[in-house]
């Protein structure tokens, strides 16, 4: 009997899912539902304040430490935490956007390494959703699946399952979805791959070897392709295909092991030599198309919109170059070190450096400058990437979690 | 999609009626196993999530007991399944009516034989509705198997000799804190109460408190260029014989004796083996027990390393200076009576950087909740740890 009602269940869930698509004002995932950092919309404000509470819609109180961006789904926004005197403890929280009230809490105990950086977290990860299903994260390899109402789906220990599988510095791929699997990226000195998980079940469709060598950047999906995923390690760039995780092509060159690329168009911009342009076709290799050696990202990863790129160096100076050359336009030195990839709407950028400071940078609409146009601190060091929707922006530090909006 | 639509709505209404049917007959301890038997690798998914909807649909708050039970010899999977159940049902509970069955939970609590994290959770549930649950339980759980309850108690403890101290009570303040220094397990507890203490001229011996293993025969350096000596099989993994000699990578190498006087038991291998890059040692030492028992043999060390006991590998790690830290990893094997034999492997890479240079270790002996398991033929602890005497001296003049 409980097969024949599982079975019933399954069919549900399967239906449910294939009805069910983002709405356009959601940030599903690390960088954004195209992995470019970039939304549409109404734009947020250009100041706020913590201190006096201007243009903060609402400010919450988090359980634990996380350098996981949050994300928003359907009116809510989930962020990840970990806390405990070893970070053990994962947790999984959601908010009402409207006015920040705690929707639901699930908690998990690690099964995987713990230990990292005491600058980073268990919860390093940025969860991803599909619309329907939620997929958190964390550096000890731990993965649940739940709805958007927290019930759980399924839960995986990867590092449970290949328990070599670990970095002692802390790991902070983000996953993300692509069609009806859900890929993660697993880099250390022992137990390497990528994976394609069932999104449903939480059953492996693919696991893919990988160098035996750290890396933290995050998969992405080839831009307007859901059959292929982007997967780099500190040598190599390689394209896969989500189906079964065959390798489609290679780019054997030394990458960045923290930014991860960006692919807009039929152009992936990854940070190799500087910042090179790669255009994949039906070779082994992709053809690359220009590289700029002047263009060296730091953490954060290059943001793609229309025939702009920008990158922000270890320096903390933002770079912004066009896309069809690399050619530089123009250059503003921001300020402090930056961690989390600022995002961009319309014609401004937001940017939240480690001490919490976050400044708007205007971008002229012809693309010819841009200039530093406001801003505002919040209390508490800041190492996410922000979320935008419907006008706000979502930020959080390893106690608070912030939606900046107009009053 | 108006036909997709159709079939999604009827599924519904199919499972919505067998759902309505089954949960009359369905004993909730059938969707708790189906947890239970979750493995790696989705194994067993489509049954538990199937299950778990149904357990949280179906149970109430007066289930939470049997859920919590579930976790008894579940793995850490099966655990984290059953947790999001007690989550989801204790949740929906207190959203709606604000209590839980307090009684019920505090019951399931008091019995230490169930599984550690099941009664951390049932304590805090029971916490968050009954705010005068911590007063009333914590106290007694200065020794509980949860370390997480255990730690609350600690810091009771550490607290009540603080206010010891400040009242300028120095003996209950120390007797306090040496209350506390014996429960607890955690590495920042047990750091404060020990400088607590030696502030109050009652030093700690911390390598006796931690059973750091103090003394050891090393040899080295053997080749690990290009990491192949982490794989190779050395003589000393062959065969323990300290008069021996070996051909190793800077010429011939024998055992020789060496003890660490560092407070956490650091054995710092370029000061005794010398300064070599791409290389790999051994440490050996002898552990007596006067009994047979589990044990856990914990190394920190940002060096690739290997630990066997009697001969048997309980733990390895090949990963270079990504980090360290005491009980960094853990292995778990058992004491004979009598003489024991600890070997130790710690490889060195070759990477010139300021930050890849040390090739260091600490070892402790100890049971699994961390206390410290010390050999029969172990030293008494030294009142006065040479640090701690150093620091007095320079304070002194």
């Amino acid at each position: 009997m409980i097969h024949r009602m599982m079975a019933f269940a399954t069919l549900l869930i399967v239906c449910g899912v294939a009805v069910s698509s983002l709405q356009a004002e959601d940030w599903p995932q690390f960088r954004g539902a195209q992995s470019n950092s970039v939304a549409r919309g109404k734009q947020p404000p250009s100041e706020w304040s913590d201190a006096d509470g201007k243009n903060i819609a609402w400010k919450v109180k988090l359980p634990g430490k996380g350098p996981s961006s949050p994300i928003v789904v359907g009116g809510k926004v989930i962020v990840t935490a970990s806390s405990g005197v070893n970070q053990d403890r994962l947790h999984v929280l959601c908010f009402d956007v409207a006015d920040g009230r705690q929707l639901w809490e699930r908690q998990f105990w690690a099964t995987g390494r713990t230990l990292s950086h005491p600058s980073s977290a268990n919860a390093a990860p940025t969860p991803a959703s599909d619309g329907q299903l939620i997929f958190a994260f964390y550096s000890s390899n731990d993965l649940a699946c739940l709805d958007l109402n927290g019930n759980l789906k399924w839960f995986r220990g990867l590092a449970h399952d290949y328990p070599a599988a670990g970095n002692d510095v802390g790991m902070s791929s983000s996953p993300v979805v692509v069609g009806d699997v859900l890929v993660a990226q697993v880099e250390c000195q022992g137990d390497s791959f990528g994976t394609g998980i069932d999104k449903i079940t939480g059953e492996p469709r693919w696991k893919v070897a990988r160098p035996r060598e750290a890396s933290w950047a995050s998969p992405v999906e080839m831009s307007g392709n859901a059959e292929i995923v982007l997967l780099q390690s500190p040598k190599r760039l390689s394209a896969h295909r989500t189906s079964d995780g065959q390798q489609v092509w290679d780019y054997e060159v030394a990458c960045d092991a923290i930014s991860s690329p960006t692919s807009v168009g039929n152009t992936v911009y990854v940070a190799s030599k500087g910042l090179t342009a790669l255009k994949p076709g039906d070779k082994p290799e992709p053809e690359t198309l220009w590289n700029a050696q002047n263009l060296q990202p730091g953490a954060a990863s290059t943001i793609v919109d229309g025939e702009r790129l920008y990158i922000v160096n270890r320096a903390g100076v933002l770079n912004c170059a066009t896309t069809a050359d690399g050619k530089p336009i123009w250059r503003v030195r921001l300020e402090g070190e930056f961690w989390g990839t600022p995002i961009i709407v319309g014609d401004k950028m937001y940017a939240f450096n480690k001490a919490g400071k976050g400044l708007v940078v205007a971008i002229a609409t012809d693309g010819s400058k841009g200039e530093l146009a406001g801003g505002g601190q919040l209390d508490g060091e800041i190492q996410s990437s922000p979320a935008v929707a419907d006008g706000a922006i979502y930020i959080r530090s390893d106690a608070h979690l912030w939606k900046i909006a107009a009053e | 999609m108006r036909t997709l639509h159709s079939i999604c709505l009827a599924a519904l209404f199919a499972a919505a009626i067998s759902g309505r049917l089954s949960a009359q007959g369905a004993e909730l301890d059938t969707y708790v196993q189906s947890l239970r038997r979750v493995q790696p690798e989705g194994v067993g998914h489509r049954e538990a999530s199937y299950a778990w909807g149904q357990l949280v649909e179906q149970a109430d708050a007066e289930s939470l007991p049997t859920i919590l039970a579930g976790m008894d010899g579940a793995g850490p999977l099966a655990e984290n399944w059953l947790r999001a159940a007690v989550d989801a049902v204790a949740e929906k509970q207190v959203q709606q009516t604000g209590k839980l069955p307090v009684d019920r939970l505090e019951k399931f609590l008091a019995h230490r034989n169930h599984n550690p994290k099941a009664r951390r959770l049932a304590y805090e549930w029971i916490a968050r509705v009954d705010k005068g649950a911590p007063e009333r339980l914590i106290p007694g759980m200065l020794n509980d198997p949860s370390l997480e309850l255990r730690r609350e108690a600690v810091t009771r403890l550490v607290t009540a000799a603080e206010s010891s101290a400040k009242a300028n009570e120095k003996e209950q303040a120390k007797a306090t804190y040496r209350e506390a220094l014996v429960a607890a397990r955690d590495l920042d507890q047990v750091k404060a109460i020990t400088e607590a203490l030696a502030a109050l001229d009652a030093p700690v011996d911390l390598q006796h408190h931690y059973g750091f293993v103090v003394d050891w025969q090393l040899i080295g350096p053997f080749d690990n260029r290009a990491g192949k000596g982490f794989h190779a099989i050395y003589p000393p993994e062959e065969q323990i014989d300290l008069a021996a000699s070996y051909e190793g990578s800077a010429g011939t190498v024998s055992w020789k004796q060496h003890h660490t006087d560092h407070e956490y038991g650091e054995v710092d291998l370029n000061k005794a083996l010398g300064k070599h890059m791409g290389v790999a040692g051994y440490a050996l030492a002898v552990f007596e027990s006067d009994h047979e028992r589990p044990v856990e043999l914990r190394i920190g060390s940002e060096n690739a390393n290997k630990v066997w006991l009697n001969g048997a590998k309980l733990s390895e790690a090949e990963a270079y200076h990504a980090n360290s830290a005491i009980d960094q990893y853990v292995g778990r094997g058992t004491l004979k009576k009598g003489k024991n034999v600890i070997l130790v492997k710690i490889c060195q890479d070759e990477q010139t950087v300021d930050w890849a240079q040390n090739w260091v270790f600490q070892l402790r002996v100890c049971d699994s909740s961390g206390k410290a398991i010390l050999a029969k033929d172990r030293e008494p602890a030294n009142p006065r740890p040479k640090k701690v005497e150093a620091t007095a001296a320079a304070d002194a003049s």
